[in-house]
């Protein structure tokens, strides 16, 4: 492939290659599993043919499709909150865990599963099969929220006080997440361990329906914080040098974060892994503006994760391998043999 | 005047730094403050650059600061701070264009031709940033603060903070001959922190010697730089050499005392 005169990818073809990849590893997503489907098949089923075989057409519509859409959007999510916080931390280890937005979902989630019977027996009566989705978006949200608001209280936000309220609010949870495990039955703690490792296994159009509105505003109101952005990573100053209006920059990501990464957990459990890596390849590939690292990473961190979650039901196949397990095995490898190569980050 | 500063305190959490101070720019002026380190020099030029709260007026190209829509300030106003550290991987080129967004494309491409060659950094530009020596950085984010504010119509402003702190003799001839050009030819006010008071006396129209949070003293370089205020606000010794290219030369003779002599402010405390 041609290189640019810094040694990068030309955007273009790249852009092109990827979407070619992305398109054959949604073919391959959407074609394998315990009921393989053809190619012709999914063709019958999409051109609304009647000769389509019944279960071939429930397969597909019905399992395939949400699981892929979720996989996509929930990989494409993770990736681009990644790089809009290390853009705003200015530090590329940032990732969506660090303002404690994760850690606050999966303790509302864990609470609801180890709790479900006994204290939040209401709750569950309330939101019925969606108590722990549920749970786990109001925690994400409202640990952003609190991180939010002491980082704000001189009015302006401080984007260290930010981190360190992020570190705060992430050793709570964790302590909470531990409590509950603690005092967890040996069939609570079975569920509650698949929730943390993360799986698409349960995608099903309820779950899209659920985050699918709160992930694409992400991804939507993402493109206007490239510019900022980038003028971020000269520091925070220059921000407001270069005409843009610090705060509200801020606090935008802030809410792109957590519509996101609350999202994003709630329906598919803690996936790691995504947002600190895609946008680090992405960087390396392509630089590091914004307009170029925002779209590549939201590309491939969908591409990645469908991929990925096409891996976890066949290696074991008919079981499968929780998402979050299989992301870590194939990506945490990758990702040091790239830094032993490259050296500099 | 392009810059007016009227009676400005500027406090850094609960100590003040900054005590009153009234200073103003003309166009095509390059002003440089000096005095001593913790003399409040850089918070003065953070309070102009909207970095810092302050208490009292500061107008900018006719408005105050308060009432300028960022983006339209951002095209009159360059400031360029002591030091940027870049830890991503942007070449030297799309650090420029970062001052750039306004302008179309074709002469974006120009400006950037045009500016690189001028501070000497062209042949760095599909470099990376992070790989760059701290002098070339410094140039670089010249250019992106000139870019900045090329082909404004109106007033412009230009804040520097030691932008020749890690340029060699050579380097900051030539980025203060590009300095003094855009006062002089372009008509742009500048307003320039320097701690080396022979580039001071070399390029500045007039100099402002703080101390201790206040304006001490303000004049040419002939007026300023004696050993008598050399003595009182820095605490050393000092000749100074009259320089047949018409300005002096401050040669330093060693330190005379820790503590400096109490100087009375004479600056404009307010208009």
């Amino acid at each position: 492939m041609m290189l640019t005169p810094a040694g990068r990818l030309d955007a273009k073809p790249a852009l092109l290659t990827l979407g070619s990849v992305a398109l054959a590893v949604a073919l391959v997503s959407v074609s394998s599993g315990a009921y393989p489907l053809s190619v012709a098949d999914i063709l019958r089923v999409i051109a609304g043919k009647e000769a389509a075989d019944p279960v071939a057409s429930m397969v597909f519509l019905e399992v395939r499709m949400p699981r892929f859409l979720l996989g996509f959007l929930v990989g494409a999510v993770l990736a681009v909150c990644g790089a809009v916080l290390q853009g705003l931390f200015r530090n590329p280890l940032a990732d969506p865990g660090l303002i404690g937005v994760s850690a606050g979902a999966s303790l509302a989630a864990i609470a609801v599963i180890v709790l479900g019977n006994t204290w939040l027996g209401g709750w569950l009566a309330l939101t019925g099969d969606w108590a722990l989705p549920i749970a786990a978006f109001i925690g994400g949200s409202l640990t952003v929220l609190l991180a939010w608001r002491i980082a704000n209280r001189s009015g302006q936000t401080a984007v260290a006080t930010l981190l360190l309220a992020g570190i705060a609010i992430n050793a709570v949870a964790g302590a909470g997440t531990g409590l509950l495990t603690f005092y967890a039955s040996d069939e609570e703690l079975r569920s509650l361990t698949f929730w943390t490792m993360g799986s698409l296994g349960h995608a099903g159009w309820d779950d899209l329906v659920l985050g699918a509105p709160f992930m694409v505003l992400a991804l939507v109101l993402a493109p206007w914080l490239a510019r900022p952005l980038d003028a971020f990573l000269l520091g925070e100053s220059v921000v407001g040098h270069l005409g843009y209006r610090t705060d509200t920059v801020k606090k935008v990501a802030i809410v792109v974060v957590g519509l996101g990464v609350g999202a994003a957990v709630a329906v598919s459990g803690l996936i790691g892994f995504v947002g600190l890596v895609v946008p680090h390849l992405v960087r390396q590939a392509l630089g590091a503006s914004h307009r170029i690292v925002l779209p590549f990473s939201a590309l491939l961190g969908g591409t990645l994760l469908v991929a990925a979650d096409s891996l976890a039901r066949v290696v074991v196949a008919p079981a499968e391998l929780p998402i979050g397990l299989m992301m870590a095995l194939i990506g945490g490898p990758f990702f040091l043999a790239l830094l032993l190569r490259t050296r500099v980050m | 005047m392009v810059l007016d500063i009227r009676n400005v305190h500027v406090s850094l959490g609960s100590t003040p730094i900054v005590h009153g101070v009234g200073l103003s720019v003309a166009a095509g002026e390059l002003v440089m403050l000096l005095g001593p380190n913790g003399a409040g020099k850089s918070t003065l030029l953070k309070a102009v650059s909207g970095d810092a709260p302050t208490r009292g007026e500061i107008i900018v190209a006719g408005q105050s600061l308060a009432d300028w829509c960022p983006q339209a300030l951002s095209r009159h106003r360059g400031v360029m701070p002591q030091r940027v550290d870049i830890n991503f991987p942007l070449t030297a080129e799309e650090v420029v264009r970062l001052g750039l967004s306004a302008k179309s494309p074709g002469r974006a491409d120009e400006l950037v031709e045009h500016l690189l060659s001028e501070l000497e950094i062209s042949h760095l530009r599909h470099r990376l940033v992070p790989g760059l020596s701290g002098g070339e950085q410094q140039r670089l984010q010249l250019a992106r603060v000139l870019a900045q504010i090329a082909d404004t119509e109106g007033d412009r402003l230009l804040l520097l903070d030691e932008c020749t702190s890690a340029l060699d003799p050579a380097h900051q001839q030539v980025v203060l001959q590009r300095v003094q050009r855009l006062a002089r030819e372009q008509g742009v006010a500048v307003l320039a922190v320097v701690h080396d008071l022979n580039l001071a006396a070399q390029y500045a129209d007039r100099l402002v010697m703080m101390r201790a949070g206040r304006c001490v003293l303000e004049g040419s370089a002939r007026e300023v730089l004696t050993p008598e205020v050399l003595d009182a606000v820095y605490g050393f010794q000092a000749r100074i050499v009259e320089l047949p290219e018409g300005y002096p030369l401050v040669v330093p003779l060693g330190q005379t005392r820790a503590q400096t002599a109490p100087l009375k402010p004479v600056c404009r405390q307010a208009s």
